[in-house]
C-alpha cells in the first residue's frame, strides 16, 4: 500500500460553510428578483427564456463539480489521504444533484421553445450519462464495505468517467445537434449580464458550501469507520 | 511480454475450459436478438433499418455475463492474491485478462451476424469492415469492463453495479459502433464510416492505455 492511510481526516466544525451558503443563498435572491422582474423580457422567446438565470449558473457548476471531484480523485490516488476521499465523495453527490436539476431545468426551457422535453443534443445527453455515470460511482461506494477499496475504487472510476466525458460529447455532437451556443456573460445583452453573474455566484457559493459540509460528514463517517474496536471489558 | 504470453495463455485455457459457458451467453444474445423483433413487429423494411443497433445491443448486453464472469474464477480460493505475488506486473494481469476478454466477445459478435443477416435481412456485401468494426467495438467493451469487473467481483451486488458503472461509459463505443454497422449494411453515401472508426479507435486507445494504468492501484489496495 503506498502513500499513509493512518492519518485520519480532521473534522474541525467552522462556520465557514454556512456563512457561504447565506451569503450564496442571498446572491441567488437577489439575482433572480433582478432576472425575474426587473431585466427586460427576451425578444423571441419572452418570459419563458428568464429560467436562463437559473439554468445557466447550475449549468456551469454541474461542469465546475465533475472538474474538482476528478482533481479530487487523483490527489486521492496519489497522496492516499483520506481528506481528499472525504471531498470526492462530498463532491460526487453534489455534482450528481447539480447535473441533475441541469438536466430538469433544460427540460423546462425546452418545451415551449423547442417543443419537445427532450432533444438528443450533445451538451443535455452527455450531461444526462454524467449523471448516470455519477450514481454509479454512488453505487460502487455504497455497495463496498472495506474504506480503503472503497476510496481507491470510486478514485479510479471517477477518473475513468472524468476522461471519457470529451469522448461522449464528440460523439454525441457528430450523431445529432439541436442545441444553441452556450450563453456566457460576453454573448448576452448587458441587460442580462447581471442577474446572470449574480446567480452564477450565488449558485458557485452554495456548491461550495454544500460540499464542505458534505465532506465533514464524510469525515466523521471515516473516522467512525477507521476508529480501532472499544476494548474487551 | 513472455509475462504477458504466459496469463494470457493461462485466460485463454480458462476460457476454452468453460467453453460451455461461451454457448451459453452466445444463446442469451441469439435470444435477445429474437425478442428485440417483437419490439419492432414483422416489418421486414423496420427491422432491417434497426439491425446494427439491436446487434450491438444485444452484444452489450452479453458482455456483462462474459465480463462479470471472467474475474469469478480468480475470486475463488482468493486466486488473484496469488497471481498478485508473482514476479510480474499487475498491468500483465490486466491486458492478459482483457485481451481474452475481447478475444471472446469478438467471437460472440461474430457468431451474432449471420442471426441478425437471417433474422433482419441486414446483409452486407462488406463483410471484412463489418468484422473490423466488430473488432474495434468490442475492444472497447473489453478494457474498461475487464477493469471494472476486477472491482465489481468482490463487491457486493455485483451484477447490478457491473452494468451500472459500463453502460453509460461505454456510450461513445455504442454510437459509433451503431452508426458504423448501420452505415455497412444500409449503405454509406457520404463516406462517414472512417470516421465513426476514428472515434472507436481513439476511445479504445484512451481506454486500454488509461484501465492499464490505473488496474494495478485497483487491485493491490
Amino acid at each position: 500500500m503506498q502513500g499513509s492511510r493512518e492519518q485520519l481526516p480532521s473534522v474541525a466544525g467552522s462556520s465557514y460553510p454556512y456563512a457561504l451558503a447565506g451569503l450564496g443563498l442571498l446572491l441567488l435572491v437577489w439575482g433572480s428578483y433582478w432576472g425575474l422582474a426587473l431585466a427586460p423580457r427576451e425578444q423571441y422567446m419572452g418570459d419563458v427564456q428568464r429560467i436562463m438565470y437559473m439554468h445557466v449558473p447550475t449549468a456551469w457548476c454541474a461542469m465546475l463539480a465533475p472538474t474538482f471531484g476528478f482533481i479530487c480523485a487523483v490527489l486521492s490516488l496519489k497522496s492516499s489521504n483520506w481528506r481528499w476521499d472525504a471531498r470526492l465523495a462530498a463532491t460526487i453527490e453534489v455534482a450528481f444533484v447539480l447535473g441533475f436539476l441541469t438536466c430538469i431545468q433544460g427540460s423546462i426551457w425546452a418545451k415551449p421553445t423547442w417543443g419537445v422535453w427532450w432533444d438528443w443534443d450533445p451538451r443535455l445527453t452527455t450531461m444526462a450519462v454524467l449523471v448516470f455515470a455519477l450514481a454509479g460511482i454512488m453505487a460502487l461506494r455504497g455497495f463496498v464495505d472495506d474504506p480503503v477499496k472503497r476510496a481507491v475504487w470510486s478514485a479510479v472510476v471517477m477518473i475513468v468517467v472524468a476522461a471519457d466525458v470529451p469522448l461522449t460529447y464528440m460523439s454525441v455532437k457528430w450523431w445529432n445537434s439541436l442545441h444553441q451556443m452556450q450563453s456566457t456573460p460576453g454573448t448576452v445583452s448587458r441587460a442580462f449580464y447581471w442577474p446572470l453573474r449574480i446567480n452564477a455566484f450565488g449558485v458557485l457559493f452554495v456548491m461550495i458550501a454544500l460540499i464542505s459540509l458534505r465532506t465533514r460528514i464524510a469525515s466523521l463517517r471515516l473516522r467512525a469507520e477507521l476508529a480501532p474496536p472499544p476494548a474487551q471489558g | 511480454m513472455s509475462a504477458l504470453l504466459a496469463a494470457l495463455r493461462k485466460d485463454a485455457l480458462l476460457q476454452w475450459r468453460t467453453r460451455t459457458q461461451l454457448l451459453a451467453i452466445f444463446t442469451f444474445g441469439a435470444s435477445t436478438l429474437l425478442l428485440f423483433s417483437f419490439a419492432i413487429g414483422p416489418n421486414a423494411e423496420a427491422l432491417r433499418l434497426h439491425a446494427a443497433g439491436f446487434l450491438w445491443l444485444s452484444l452489450l448486453l452479453s458482455s456483462t455475463l462474459t465480463l462479470a464472469e471472467s474475474f469469478q474464477s480468480e475470486m475463488e480460493d482468493r486466486a488473484l492474491e496469488g497471481l498478485l505475488l508473482l514476479p510480474a506486473d499487475a498491468r500483465v494481469l490486466y491486458y492478459a485478462k482483457a485481451l481474452a476478454n475481447w478475444l471472446q466477445l469478438m467471437l460472440l459478435g461474430i457468431g451474432l451476424v449471420p442471426l441478425m443477416v437471417v433474422l433482419y435481412d441486414a446483409f452486407t456485401p462488406r463483410l471484412p469492415e463489418l468484422l473490423a468494426v466488430i473488432a474495434l467495438g468490442t475492444a472497447g467493451l473489453s478494457a474498461p469492463g475487464t477493469l471494472y469487473s476486477a472491482m465489481t467481483s468482490q463487491a457486493r451486488a455485483k451484477q447490478t453495479l457491473l452494468p451500472l458503472l459500463l453502460f453509460p461509459l461505454i456510450v461513445p463505443v455504442l454510437l459509433a459502433a451503431v452508426k458504423a454497422s448501420s452505415l455497412l449494411i444500409l449503405g454509406d453515401p457520404m463516406g462517414q464510416l472512417w470516421s465513426w472508426a476514428q472515434l472507436l479507435l481513439a476511445f479504445d486507445l484512451l481506454h486500454w492505455s488509461l484501465c492499464g494504468l490505473l488496474f494495478g492501484r485497483a487491485v493491490e489496495d
